[in-house]
């Protein structure tokens, strides 16, 4: 090897080496990219988790700040009071207020006794301060406790309190949302507590020999059978079954439909009533079990089970307060009584009101699922707005074809105007729904619980609401007149 | 009045730290080392500066007499070591001199936070290993011949992973450590300088394709017993050191080809094969699915740098300590959380200011030996900077390596010194010939009268390769 080759070579393994240099470089600057990313922007929305501990540290800095709701009313906010001791020496104290009580306990939920909804998901920015950063530097130096920003929220608190009457003294759970945006307006459980005074009546509600459940969610928490508003699911299983085209379907109810396998396979319709021949639009108006449970008899079990997952059955739903999920069960071995069962919402499925809502919506929206949003904006003690979150952020999840919605929806507006929903009929707009009584026995007591889930207006939906009452009469008498109060209101409102 | 102290001095560090880093680089943009020692004096006193500030928010917290005991013994040895190391050569590179002790700075004060005995324990260890490496770039230059032990180093190395695999301890998984005598030691930290030692030594002497396979060979033994291990952190870093160094001994560019190819097949077979790999690929994909158990670690590491934010809670304000194994794999999530994210990108800059400066070196060498162990070690210390720091902020799976010099345990920190001093070694051999080179270039000078023509060009050749040389750095 002559001088000039082994210099030729070294001046060449040196632009290796320079290339490896350029190589980690653009690594290392990847992952500070990321890091930056990850702190500037990913933070504030991960850090709320119950998990992070952390967010403790913050009360020795910040005022908690407020929760709004959309329409401008406090929901939450942090009084202080100043004592002074015999010696002079003023404390400050600071105090949690609800102004509405119970009526938001559960959506808003508490921050004095560990943290729940609201006062849980949005406890990273509760505890920051977006405000002046000289201002919050210098109270940092002074040991001043900076204002915390405020959060404002989607559920309407006229409209949540219109939900909150209406559902009077029963025990169950009105939520509401608009079908475009997915903003939740309106979240009701029923029965309630005061987050003012939770701390001191915990022990009573946790030792409660009745367990009432107050402290639950039922809007997200709750699991009812779905009765008759499962006919939704069935319905659209059947129009895939068959093309999208429901012509084929003929039914003539007698009152009762006895399968031929066993004598004591027999559904029998609501009241015993006798609905004659029905088409399939007429079927689903009418609420006809029969119908519905012969049709769970021939209905293609593995695809139900398709559809009924794709869903939202079996998963958590896209929201991030506490949730249950929604259960469903079929599968190509259920025998043909659970089928019948099944088919009128009373075999083992179980859903959430959230879930109802979100499904009425999608069909509401051309099939088309908007992820449910609670938060809009975040606000600085000053005024300034932090941030701003769009619902078009959130994601879409198409359920169904426009087609198979429209049918759907055409479906729910016949309950109203010739079905079980009659006590929406002479609403100042069009509203469309489905029905549902479920009967539930427990401990020897049969019970029903009223459904109705629905929106409006039907040709341009603007809210979809799901109400289930505990212990109600029929969905048709008692859940229908609260549902058609919340559209009253919001409609109203709109105008 | 605390809380105002640690406050003020919390965005005091933020500064220094941002200078030092700017230092950092300037350095490294400066072609002669001489006019940048006012920048490495200015980098020393901000380290020293950032000691004092962090220990007394330290010190004022606990108030005992032993934060401020161990501080000043901390401060003679910042005082002491520098002067050793450059009364000895002085030829040293000080920005890696001062890059140690701020590393050394960050991590002794985080583990005094996070539990005094730690930072005591670290502190005795870094002064064990402090005396322990400083002889070893007069040695290597002096006295060992490297070149010739490589043998002996693939059998030590291969030995030592031996006995891990037939007795080692397990822990999270992967069979990582010997225990003697009540002294837990990892052989894989120590064993990856002897093979940047053995592969560098055994490429230098492979002339041809049938050599260049032996040492492949020997090096998929050693990445081998690794996996067998389940250690596979260090085997991802034994593997892309030897890659990168056949890559600059060949300079063929189908060795990484080659290279990413059996990485990409043993990532399929390494995450079918083995469960807690799995573990930590659903971990890092999404963690929030299993948050108490198998997200449990990395989304508190995620709580701890998202609170934190740019600017940190202050020293002793947050909750470093829920987040499992803090002080050795996610102390960079600490350090994030209490001295800011902007202080971890600082230190992450700082570690590929190491690094550059490794490569750097590693371009001034004219022995490919020399070369070629700058340019392993150089990688191993960026890969191991890469996956602890990556891992903690899920850019990429978790592995569970060390961050070199700041995280706690003693295998690491001598690994680190030794690793650092070997550096040092490459850099003073080439400085001390530089000189010797120049001064017989004086000499020649000064026979100019007598024979200008022969000396002129030897001067002008030198230069010209030097100046070039920058071009490519820049």
């Amino acid at each position: 090897m002559n001088c000039s080759t082994m210099k030729n070579n070294k001046r060449k393994s040196n632009h290796e080496i320079v290339a490896c240099i350029y190589f980690f470089s653009a690594l290392f600057f990847a992952m500070i990219a990321y890091m930056v990313y990850f702190v500037g922007f990913r933070a504030a929305d991960l850090m709320g988790n119950p998990y992070n501990a952390r967010t403790e540290v913050f009360n020795d800095q910040f005022i908690r700040g407020n929760i709004l709701s959309s329409d401008g009313q406090i929901l939450a906010k942090t009084e202080i009071t100043e004592n002074k001791d015999q010696d002079g020496n003023a404390t400050t104290i600071e105090k949690r207020v609800y102004p509405f009580g119970e009526v938001f306990a559960q959506a808003v939920g508490y921050s004095t006794k560990g943290k729940t909804g609201i006062e849980s998901l949005t406890n990273f920015y509760l505890m920051k301060s977006s405000a002046n950063p000289v201002a919050r530097v210098a109270n940092e130096l002074t040991e001043t406790k900076s204002p915390g920003d405020n959060v404002t929220i989607s559920l309407d608190a006229g409209l949540q309190q219109t939900a909150y009457e209406a559902l009077g003294d029963h025990a169950g759970a009105v939520i509401a949302m608009d079908p475009m945006t997915g903003y939740i307006l309106c979240m009701v459980s029923k029965p309630s507590f005061d987050p003012n005074t939770i701390v001191d009546a915990w022990d009573a509600i946790v030792n409660d020999p009745n367990q009432n459940g107050e402290l639950l969610n039922r809007c997200t928490q709750g699991l009812y059978a779905p009765g008759s508003t499962f006919k939704i699911f069935m319905t659209l299983a059947y129009l895939r079954e068959h093309g999208d085209d429901p012509s084929g379907f003929q039914f003539h109810c007698t009152g009762a439909y006895q399968d031929p396998s066993d004598d004591k396979y027999i559904v029998h319709c609501f009241d015993g009533e006798v609905h004659g021949q029905e088409d399939l639009s007429e079927a689903f108006a009418n609420s006809c079990n029969a119908a519905f449970s012969e049709m769970g008899t021939t209905i293609d079990r593995t695809e139900l089970r398709k559809l009924c997952d794709s869903m939202y059955f079996n998963e958590d739903l896209p929201i991030a307060l506490t949730k249950s999920r929604s259960r469903f069960t079929v599968d190509a071995t259920t025998d043909t009584w659970t089928m019948m069962q099944t088919a009128i919402g009373q075999g083992n499925t179980m859903m959430s009101p959230l879930h109802s809502v979100l499904i009425t919506a999608a069909i509401a929206n051309g099939g088309i699922s908007m992820e449910p949003q609670l938060l809009m904006q975040i606000t600085s003690s000053d005024g300034e707005i932090v941030r701003t979150f769009n619902w078009q952020d959130g994601n879409r999840k198409t359920l169904m074809n426009q087609e198979e919605a429209s049918v759907l929806a055409s479906y729910m507006r016949k309950v109203v105007t010739d079905g079980t929903a009659s006590r929406l009929r002479d609403a100042s707009y069009e509203a469309a729904g489905k029905t549902g009584s479920a009967e539930v026995t427990k401990d020897g007591i049969t019970k029903t619980n009223a459904w109705f889930t629905g929106f409006a207006p039907y040709s341009s939906p603007r809210i979809a609401v799901c109400v289930v009452v505990e212990d109600g009469e029929t969905g048709g008498r008692t859940a229908v007149p609260i549902a058609k109060k919340v559209m009253d209101y919001w409609i109203q409102k709109g105008q | 009045m605390l809380t105002l102290f640690t406050s003020i001095t919390k965005y005091i560090c933020l500064i220094l730290a941002g200078l030092y880093t700017y230092c950092n680089f300037r350095y490294l943009s400066i072609p002669d080392k001489e006019d940048a020692d006012p920048l490495c004096d200015w980098q020393y006193r901000i380290v020293l500066l950032l000691h004092f500030l962090m220990s007394a928010v330290l010190f004022f917290h606990d108030m005992k007499k032993e934060t401020v005991f161990l501080y000043i013994s901390e401060l003679l040895y910042f005082l002491l070591y520098p002067m050793l190391c450059r009364r000895f050569y002085h030829n040293i590179n000080r920005l890696l001199l001062n890059n140690t002790l701020i590393f050394l700075c960050y991590g002794l004060i985080m583990l005094e936070r996070l539990g005094f005995s730690k930072s005591v324990k670290q502190f005795v260890i870094v002064i064990l290993a402090s005396v322990l490496t400083l002889p070893i770039p007069y040695l290597i230059d002096k006295i060992w011949d490297l070149v010739r032990w490589r043998f002996a180093f693939v059998v030590v190395g291969i030995g030592l992973l031996l006995s891990v695999l037939a007795i080692g301890v397990t822990s999270y998984g992967a069979r990582m450590s010997i225990s003697i005598g009540g002294f837990t030691f990892q052989a894989s930290e120590i064993v990856k300088i002897l093979f940047v030692l053995a592969m560098a030594g055994m490429l230098d002497q492979a002339h041809n394709f049938k050599e260049l396979c032996v040492t492949t060979v020997i090096a998929a033994v050693h990445v081998l017993i690794l996996v067998g291990c389940r250690d596979l952190g260090s085997a991802l870093i034994f593997f892309l050191s030897y890659i990168f160094m056949v890559f600059i001994a060949t300079n063929q560019k189908r060795y990484l080809v080659l290279g990413a190819a059996a990485a990409g097949m043993a990532a399929v077979f390494s995450y079918h094969f083995f469960s807690h790999v799995r573990t930590r690929v659903f971990a890092f994909i999404d963690p929030w699915a299993d948050i108490s158990d198998k997200g449990y670690q990395i989304t508190q590491s995620l709580f701890a740098i998202g609170t934190g934010g740019f600017t940190g809670l202050g020293l002793c304000q947050g909750m470093p300590k829920k987040i499992p194994i803090v002080e050795k794999d996610f102390i960079i999530s600490a350090i994030s959380e209490e001295l800011g994210a902007a202080t971890a990108i600082a230190i992450i800059l700082i570690c590929l200011g190491c690094f550059m400066q490794m490569m750097m070196i590693g371009t001034y060498m004219e022995s490919l030996f020399y070369k070629l162990i700058a340019v392993g070690l150089a990688i191993q210390y960026v890969t191991q900077v890469f996956l602890t720091i990556g891992g903690a902020i899920k850019f990429i799976p978790s592995t569970g390596v060390t961050l070199p010099f700041i995280s706690y345990g003693g295998s690491s920190l001598i690994a680190s010194f030794l690793v650092f001093a070997i550096i040092q070694a490459m850099f003073i051999i080439q400085g001390n010939e530089d000189e010797k080179e120049l001064s017989a270039l004086y000499q020649s000078r000064e026979q100019e009268m007598d024979e200008p023509d022969s000396a002129q060009e030897g001067y002008s050749a030198e230069q010209v390769s030097e100046s070039e040389l920058f071009d490519d750095e820049e």
